[in-house]
């Protein structure tokens, strides 16, 4: 495959370029909206900070959504890039292979029979629903003689998540407290959290974007295959092991703060890959990147596109995610 | 004794080969479901018992019963009943179509396709009657059955492909439902909610006069295509050279699997799963020819609502769970034991 961006130079100003676009949307999704701000009064409201409507906007609601969709973004998007790898399949991502909805019947669980409420229990429960639906799908997917195939994955996914989705509304008819604390957090958005909620998880995603890091190159030599991979000295089974617990460290993360949020990791891979070829750390870099980009761009789209109104942000990667998934589908998804 | 009995008339051009044992399990079945409804028809929150019930049918019940019976339990049972035969037929038509097991209205977002234009006519178009909603939500699962032939072609279509984007439909539909509901006012809203999961709570008479003519029609309009469906299930060559318009019989199919889709989808909501489950049910009980899956599954689609509606009414009363709580709890499962089933194909 022909990279775009051909020589180390290159991909470090592309790098730098995604950064002051990554910084510039940060920029307006901090200052407009339906409070216009200035930067001078972004700055005013961390180092002068009075009582004014629109500092304590920019402290309290501005900030915290902009931290939110960058680490979130990142995290999806590594997670695609790290999911496709494993799975040697182009259209893999968390929401399609039903960890989201795994991690968000969890969730529902713990709040209606347990009465959980607390953060850093939610976040290890949204991991417990990750990785079990990721495994259930994993496991499902691999049946049969012609092993992981990208629809076994994709039906398996959507089965899955056809199941604990209703499952949820089961459980959120029953009990109509739970749905008033769960309903908000469930449509998907990087709004409305507290700053606490990312804090909470945020040391596992430092170190699962390390480890995705670490993961890059040992997942491309596996991609060649198993036996080539065991035949150069990886221990494959360790990598593979790996790279389940960052993925569900990695979306369980963001399912905590943010909800379920779609299509980010699905889109993000393929990009990266179009701009910088096979180098693998340099796409899982760049996943990462385009995952921040991409979901505060759709964030901020979101916001502006039916102000004063939200569009929920899950809608908008739906929106931006599937024609390129059907693009991809139709580009044949049989292994060459 | 022979599997196959004719049945002809000298002056009136029918002839007709029935299948026995489906004649005897459509028959059992049927009386299956009656004698269900009756059943559901008398639990609730006041029990009635089933000889008063078929009293209130007969007209000789007492007066309270019969006002319970006629205005509140029954138009929910007949509801179930067209819903479920409606969907059941919807999925049969398009399995038979496809030629693949895992192929359902809901999971292609045929269903979802519905939706999405039921809620537009319920926001946009207030002031239109609601007579028209099966009309618009037939529109919505035309639409997306047509995108879906038009982007799953290249070349021919192959099932895989279509299931694939198929399932990128659906997300693309829920999507523009979620943002349909985001901007319709606070009423809609947990209608709307109520509705994608799918629940024929409260539904009134208005709404078995609104559907039963569809359905009925469409039901009938299947049963004499499927001849031409049999023929089809050995391969769209075979069935050219015996004379059949394949491809426009097939585009006529999909436009019955989408109507009835329609119909269904502005009642009961996004029922899911009763579409994938009935055809299967209905094959293992009486082999694979279209015909015989088709007659059978119109009860087993009937039933399976039925029986799926009494849990969520009954179970957890005085709480009412939405039907598709249940349909998708039996039949999501199913659908990971088709996808291990299938898993050397």
């Amino acid at each position: 495959m022909n990279a775009l961006l051909p020589n180390t130079f290159l991909k470090l100003l592309a790098l730098c370029i995604s950064l002051v676009l990554l910084g510039y949307l940060a920029f307006v999704s901090l200052v407009y909206g339906v409070v216009d701000t200035s930067w001078q009064t972004v700055i005013d409201a961390y180092t002068n900070f009075q009582q004014t409507n629109e500092h304590i906007v920019i402290k309290e609601v501005r900030v915290p959504r902009v931290l939110n969709a960058i680490a979130v973004g990142a995290s999806l998007g590594i997670a695609g890039a790290l999911l496709q790898s494993l799975t040697r399949n182009p259209v893999a991502d968390v929401e399609l292979f039903g960890l989201n909805a795994g991690a968000a019947f969890f969730i529902v669980v713990a709040v209606t029979f347990f009465s959980i409420s607390s953060l850093t229990q939610f976040s290890w429960i949204a991991f417990a629903g990750a990785a079990v639906a990721g495994l259930i799908v994993y496991i499902l997917g691999s049946f049969g003689r012609d092993g992981l195939t990208p629809v076994k994955l994709t039906l398996a996914g959507a089965a899955i998540t056809a199941l604990s989705s209703s499952a949820r509304h089961g459980l959120l008819v029953l009990n109509d407290k739970a749905l008033d604390e769960v309903l908000f957090w469930l449509s998907g958005s990087v709004g409305g959290r507290k700053l606490e909620y990312l804090l909470a998880v945020f040391p596992y995603m430092i170190v699962a974007w390390l480890a995705a890091f670490l993961l890059a190159r040992p997942l491309y030599t596996l991609m060649m295959g198993e036996d080539v991979a065991k035949g150069l000295g990886q221990r494959t089974l360790f990598i593979k092991i790996a790279a389940g617990v960052t993925i569900v460290l990695l979306s369980g993360s963001a399912v905590a703060v943010a909800g379920p949020i779609g299509f980010v990791g699905l889109v993000t891979p393929h990009l990266a890959r179009y701009l910088v070829g096979v180098s693998a750390r340099w796409i899982m870099l760049f996943s990462g990147l385009l995952g921040s980009i991409l979901l505060l761009a759709a964030d901020i789209g979101g916001r502006f596109i039916a102000m004063p109104n939200e569009l929920p942000i899950g809608v908008m990667t739906a929106f931006i995610g599937v024609p390129f998934f059907i693009y991809v589908a139709r580009k044949g998804l049989e292994r060459k | 004794m022979k599997t196959y009995f004719s049945l002809r008339h000298r002056r009136f051009p029918v002839s007709l080969h029935i299948h026995k044992r489906t004649l005897w399990v459509t028959l059992l079945l049927a009386l299956a479901t009656l004698v269900v409804a009756i059943i559901s028809t008398g639990m609730g929150e006041m029990n009635i018992s089933p000889i008063e019930v078929v009293k209130v049918l007969l007209g000789i019940g007492g007066e309270q019963e019969t006002l319970i019976v006629q205005e509140f339990r029954l138009p929910r049972i007949v509801v179930g009943i067209l819903v479920g035969a409606a969907l059941a037929v919807a999925g049969s038509i398009l399995q038979g179509l496809v030629r693949n097991p895992l192929a359902a209205p809901d999971i292609l977002g045929i269903t979802g396709g519905a939706s999405v234009t039921a809620v537009a006519f319920l926001l946009f178009f207030e002031t239109l009657s609601i007579k028209w909603l099966p009309g618009a939500s037939f529109i919505g699962a035309t639409l997306i059955a047509l995108l879906l032939y038009a982007l799953a072609w290249k070349k021919g279509v192959t099932p895989l492909r279509l299931v694939m984007i198929g399932v990128g439909l659906k997300i693309v539909t829920s999507a523009a439902v979620t943002l349909l509901i985001t901007f319709s006012p606070f009423l809609l809203q947990n209608r709307a909610i109520l509705w994608l999961t799918g629940s024929i709570y409260g539904v009134s008479w208005d709404d078995v006069t609104m559907i039963s003519p569809w359905i009925v029609i469409l039901l009938i309009l299947s049963v004499i295509m499927t001849g031409r469906v049999n023929v089809q299930q050995l391969g769209s060559e075979i069935a050219t050279s015996v004379g059949n318009t394949v491809n426009r019989d097939n585009f006529l199919l999909l436009l019955m699997c989408t109507a009835l889709t329609g119909t269904a989808v502005a009642v009961g909501g996004e029922i899911s799963f009763v579409a994938l489950l009935a055809p299967h049910i209905s094959k293992q009980l009486v082999g694979p020819s279209f015909g015989s899956v088709l007659s059978v599954s119109i009860f087993v689609g009937a039933l399976i609502i039925l029986l799926a509606d009494l849990v969520a009414r009954v179970a957890f009363a005085p709480l009412d769970i939405p039907v598709g709580v249940f349909t998708s709890a039996i039949g999501a499962p199913f659908f990971i034991y088709l996808l291990y089933k299938k898993r050397n194909q």
